[in-house]
């Protein structure tokens, strides 16, 4: 995996060891850098609030940023596998992240210009090495994806875009099945209500919940959400 | 605006954290009576297409739950067909007198699959292909609901819903030797990975790696400046038209 061993922040250099405290993740984190894939090109510029935009170029810059953290977080689980994970485990995990990644990939080449920068992600509150920290934290990133997807499709303008925002969810419904399963046998349904629909998160509720996972915090003031 | 538009308003703004679908669906009809909003006949016969689909899983897991002996994953299988049974109800919510009757079903597919109620392992084929045909049946339907709150926001939830079963019942026939993940997983010449010939039909196109006029194989990976051929497949679910989905599950419609 190619590793980028210079990060700017605020015009000076880095050395990596206090890019890796900054991002907050410890002494094992060299996976943060590892979604290069989805950065190139990227100036890295941590502590900024950013904002996703309007219309259909801000919904997925929403996307965009929910993409930036779950590749992260899957590329940083994958370099560092939790203790006790299996050879099954690692492969499912595995391909989550390579999808991820791909998905994050395509949002940044679809957006062009539009493309808000790379994120800086805020793993801190996982400790990687535990096993169940893990799979909480991955159900977490994949139901609140699969959840905001379902909440802010309908304020899609482009029906090419509305395709894509629905092929994507349909592969995002089966990570999330899986890391459900993974947690516990059985539960790939687990945020389905008695009416059999999947739970649905506004913008300014997702942005919430994947804030946490960011250093540079993201905003959707179109959307009505606001940073305080 | 009338009464009625205000009360939604009112009740829309102190809840972008409303999630519409968690409301009870007596809502439905104060919202369709506020915005005019009976679905017009396009609208509806997305909803009934959606509803004959959601007619024929149910059925069939229903069925398959009342053979003495048939499943062993109870749990797994008592989950997906609860949540059928859910989409029904919403749909027949929102379609109210539209609605249609649930047709008649020959779950052997006209004697495709002879042992559907009697093999465990043809029972999680057959599901298997109808979760995944479910699937992009309503990807394939969701531009016809473009903008629309309440029936998109439906419909969503209820098209990831099949995606979770899919992703289930493919690690069921997985763990029973099955060569199949839980995503659809093609290469250039392979669409359908179920390892069902038959169903060839109902995979035609997953092998699609061109989104939004984009090669997503060009794009970087974890492995370098490309992606994985069978990575690309695996990112993307496709559609399919009603009237493909259509002809595929026919045999299924005594």
């Amino acid at each position: 995996m190619k590793i980028k061993n210079q990060i700017t922040a605020n015009g000076a250099n880095l050395p990596r060891r206090l890019f890796l405290r900054y991002a907050g993740a410890g002494a094992a984190s060299v996976g943060l850098l590892a979604v290069d894939a989805c950065h190139k090109d990227h100036k890295v510029v941590p502590f900024t609030g950013i904002d996703v935009g309007q219309g259909d170029s801000g919904l997925f810059n929403f996307t965009y940023a929910i993409k930036q953290v779950e590749a992260a977080f899957y590329s940083q689980v994958i370099l560092t596998p939790y203790t006790g994970m299996t050879g099954d485990e690692l492969t499912l995990l595995t391909a989550i992240r390579d999808q991820e990644i791909l998905h994050c990939s395509f949002l940044k080449a679809t957006l062009g210009s539009k493309a808000i920068i790379a994120l800086t992600p805020d793993f801190s509150s996982i400790d990687f090495t535990n096993r169940l920290t893990v799979l909480f934290a991955a159900k977490n990133l994949e139901d609140t994806g699969v959840s905001a997807h379902c909440g802010s499709g309908y304020l899609i303008k482009n029906p090419v875009y509305l395709t894509l925002a629905a092929k994507i969810l349909s592969v995002e419904g089966r990570h999330a099945a899986v890391i459900g399963n993974l947690l516990q046998n059985g539960f790939f349904a687990s945020t389905v209500g008695s009416n059999g629909l999947n739970t649905n998160l506004s913008v300014a509720d997702t942005l919430i919940v994947i804030n946490k996972y960011l250093k540079n915090k993201v905003s959707a003031v179109s959307f009505n959400y606001v940073l305080t | 605006m009338s009464p009625r538009r205000d009360a939604i308003k009112n009740i829309t703004s102190f809840g972008s954290k409303v999630a519409v679908a968690a409301l009870p669906f007596a809502f439905v009809t104060l919202f369709k009576k506020a915005y005019g909003a009976v679905p017009t006949p396009a609208v509806n016969d997305v909803l009934n297409f959606a509803l004959k689909l959601e007619y024929l899983e149910a059925y069939f897991y229903k069925t398959a739950l009342s053979v003495p002996g048939l499943i062993i994953d109870t749990g797994y299988i008592e989950t997906i067909g609860n949540d059928e049974n859910g989409h029904i109800g919403a749909l027949r919510q929102l379609l109210g007198d539209a609605a249609v009757a649930s047709p008649q079903f020959d779950l052997t597919a006209k004697g495709a699959f002879p042992d559907v109620l009697s093999n465990y392992d043809t029972f999680l084929t057959v599901a298997n292909m109808l979760e995944d045909t479910g699937v992009r049946a309503y990807i394939g339907q969701a531009t016809n609901l473009l903008g629309n709150q309440l029936l998109l926001i439906t419909a969503l939830s209820i098209q990831v819903v099949e995606s979770r079963h899919a992703a289930a019942i493919r690690q069921l026939r997985k763990s029973r030797g099955a060569v199949i993940e839980p995503w659809i997983t093609g290469s250039s010449s392979l669409s359908n990975d179920t390892g069902i010939p038959s169903f060839n039909a109902n995979y035609a196109g997953e092998n699609n790696v061109i989104q939004n006029g984009i090669d997503v194989t060009t794009l970087s990976s974890a492995s370098g400046s490309t992606t994985p051929y069978a990575v690309a497949t695996q990112a993307f679910d496709e559609p399919l038209t009603k009237e493909a989905v259509l002809a595929l599950v026919a045999p299924f419609f005594a």
